[in-house]
């Protein structure tokens, strides 16, 4: 069965252990700014929200490339950029409405969650339990598919 | 089934695969009128600023793609469609009946009247071919007049710059991008070229182009003219519908086509830069971006195939990157009667922010030099997700729109 990270935000301290484990993993360096996974501080509430990509199905990012470097991982199901095709036009960074691709200047390429080749660093890295990756079945993605279902230009057949 | 498609570019190859899923049994034929592979028009610059070789613009790597799918590519242009006989006339004198059609034949450059666009050393950037010719003048300290500082006028001015030419931009606009910039957004994008080294021109007109010696002389309507070895011709794109003249295809700017991508006539469909479909932000319009062209190649493929698929409308949106500053626009930035705007501007970092409302819904936005999680700008359009509260909080700090979106549909 496909496993897809599922987080909790209300188990997450903000210890921003899964970016510098992503960043690393990645990019070789510890460095949140270079990470594929970014916790969100909400200040005035006491409140963290870790987000990456879903993976989801209607790939606008891989669609969006003009020189196919967005292909679909088989093994994890993950939507993988290939470094050496992209050319860094960056047209997945605005298709993406999750706005999980983003360009990485110092590479000129965009970077987004690849699911670590099914062994994904931050799930790993995460002490409290607030990014665990299961059983796509589990993950209860209903909100952001109901996301993605509202913002699909019309993709899928109505029959 | 017998598919025809008319044009290769990504609307085109799109269909052809979505109908080869979507009907394993059907003929498709797909017909390109330049002599390469499928190829991204897109992946141009990057060509020019040798970041890829000509094989890394191609649409697809595979070797075999097509004819492993049993896709028909055939290098050839349509001459004529009739849409009572259901058939394509060829330029090489063949006919090809379809049962479905899609017109898929993009845009190609508009050449302003101006006298000396025809010499030697003036070129559009537009196909590969383009991009040999440019690529054998734009030596390094060259001399090149870019003509037009529109969206793919700015995109081409990196890879120019890159290949350590002396340039100069004219444009006829006051403002650099006027389609997708304000006068604030562009005036910082203007001294951000000046910064890098480039001469830009705005509100000139290029008057005429005359051969002097080895080279060209491009005169202006204000100013001196200015010497050059290499004029690229960037002055905007047009739907390319000439050849259905006579076909009982309905056309304005682009085929117009409803929810389907269905034209007026039953059977013929149009996808990408040619056609003129259902706008998100309202009515109908031709919006030549690339996601666009793969959701109308997707779903007239679809509807050709006989699974009704609706289309929600495209969403005009860019983003661009001009000599390393990047810039995003989308949807209505140019806002509603009665709407409201939020703006953040960091002059002296090329920073800068603008949100347009619509009551409580964000309906259109600008932005120069951010491009962390941007595409959430898109979902929060699209979506018409009410902002509540956050609107308040948007309107003091722009920047915070990631978090509105976290706030209001993820979180």
């Amino acid at each position: 069965m496909q496993k897809s990270l599922l987080i909790d935000p209300g188990k997450c301290t903000g210890c921003l252990q899964c970016e510098l484990a992503c960043s690393y993993d990645n990019e070789g360096v510890f460095n949140p700014a270079k990470s594929r996974i970014k916790v969100f501080n909400f200040h005035d509430q006491g409140r963290f929200v870790p987000y990456t990509c879903t993976q989801c199905d209607e790939a606008w990012c891989l669609h969006a490339c003009p020189v196919e470097a967005i292909t679909v991982d088989r093994a994890s199901g993950a939507k993988v950029v290939a470094d050496d095709i992209c050319v860094g036009c960056k047209v997945c960074t605005i298709a993406c409405p999750f706005g999980t691709v983003n360009y990485n200047q110092s590479t000129g390429k965009v970077m987004k969650c690849d699911l670590c080749g099914g062994d994904p660093e931050c799930a790993k890295a995460c002490p409290t339990g607030a990014i665990t990756y299961v059983d796509a079945d589990w993950t209860g993605l209903e909100r952001m598919r109901t996301w993605a279902a509202k913002t699909d230009a019309g993709q899928r057949a109505t029959a | 089934m017998k598919y025809v498609i008319a044009g290769a570019g990504p609307a085109g190859v799109i269909a052809a695969e979505t109908l080869r899923k979507a009907d394993p049994e059907g003929s498709v034929l797909m017909i390109g009128d330049e002599p390469e592979p499928p190829y991204a028009r897109m992946a141009i610059p990057y060509l020019l600023a040798g970041d890829i070789g000509e094989k890394g613009t191609y649409l697809r790597k595979s070797k075999n793609h097509y004819k492993d799918l049993r896709i028909d590519y055939l290098q050839d242009r349509v001459k004529k469609v009739s849409a009572k006989q259901r058939e394509i006339v060829l330029d090489g004198g063949g006919r090809r009946a379809f049962d479905a059609l899609l017109i898929a034949t993009g845009a190609t450059p508009i050449k302003p009247r101006v006298p000396g666009l025809d010499l030697p050393g003036v070129h559009h950037c537009w196909t590969l071919a383009d991009a040999r010719a440019i690529a054998k003048r734009a030596k390094k300290g060259a001399d090149v007049v870019l003509m037009g500082a529109g969206f793919i006028g700015c995109i081409i001015l990196e890879s120019l710059l890159s290949r350590g030419v002396t340039l100069t931009v004219v444009e006829m606009a006051e403002r650099m991008v006027p389609r997708m910039m304000n006068d604030k957004a562009a005036a910082m994008l203007k001294r951000w070229c000046a910064a890098k080294g480039v001469a830009v021109k705005t509100g000139t007109k290029v008057t005429k182009i005359e051969k002097s010696g080895r080279g060209l002389t491009v005169h202006l309507d204000r100013g001196k003219p200015v010497a050059a070895s290499l004029v690229v011709v960037a002055a905007g794109v047009k739907s390319n519908v000439g050849f259905l003249d006579g076909s009982g295809v309905k056309v304005k700017q682009g085929v117009v086509v409803d929810d389907r991508l269905q034209s007026s006539a039953p059977g013929i469909f149009a996808a990408g830069d040619v056609a003129e479909g259902p706008d998100f932000s309202g009515g109908w319009s031709v919006h030549a971006i690339q996601p666009t062209a793969a959701d109308h190649g997707r779903i007239a493929a679809l509807n050709m195939a006989g699974h009704p698929a609706r289309y929600k409308g495209s969403l005009a949106m860019n983003v661009l990157d001009t000599a390393g500053l990047i810039s995003a626009s989308f949807g209505r930035w140019d806002g509603v009667k009665g709407g409201d705007f939020a703006e953040a501007a960091d002059k002296a970092a090329y920073r800068y922010i603008r949100l347009a409302f619509d009551g409580d819904r964000l309906i259109g936005a600008l932005a120069l030099g951010l491009t962390d999680h941007v595409g959430v700008i898109r979902g929060l359009i699209q979506t018409g997700v009410a902002l509540g509260d956050w609107k308040q909080k948007l309107m003091s700090d722009p920047h915070r729109v990631m978090d509105a979106y976290l706030a209001r549909a993820y979180a």
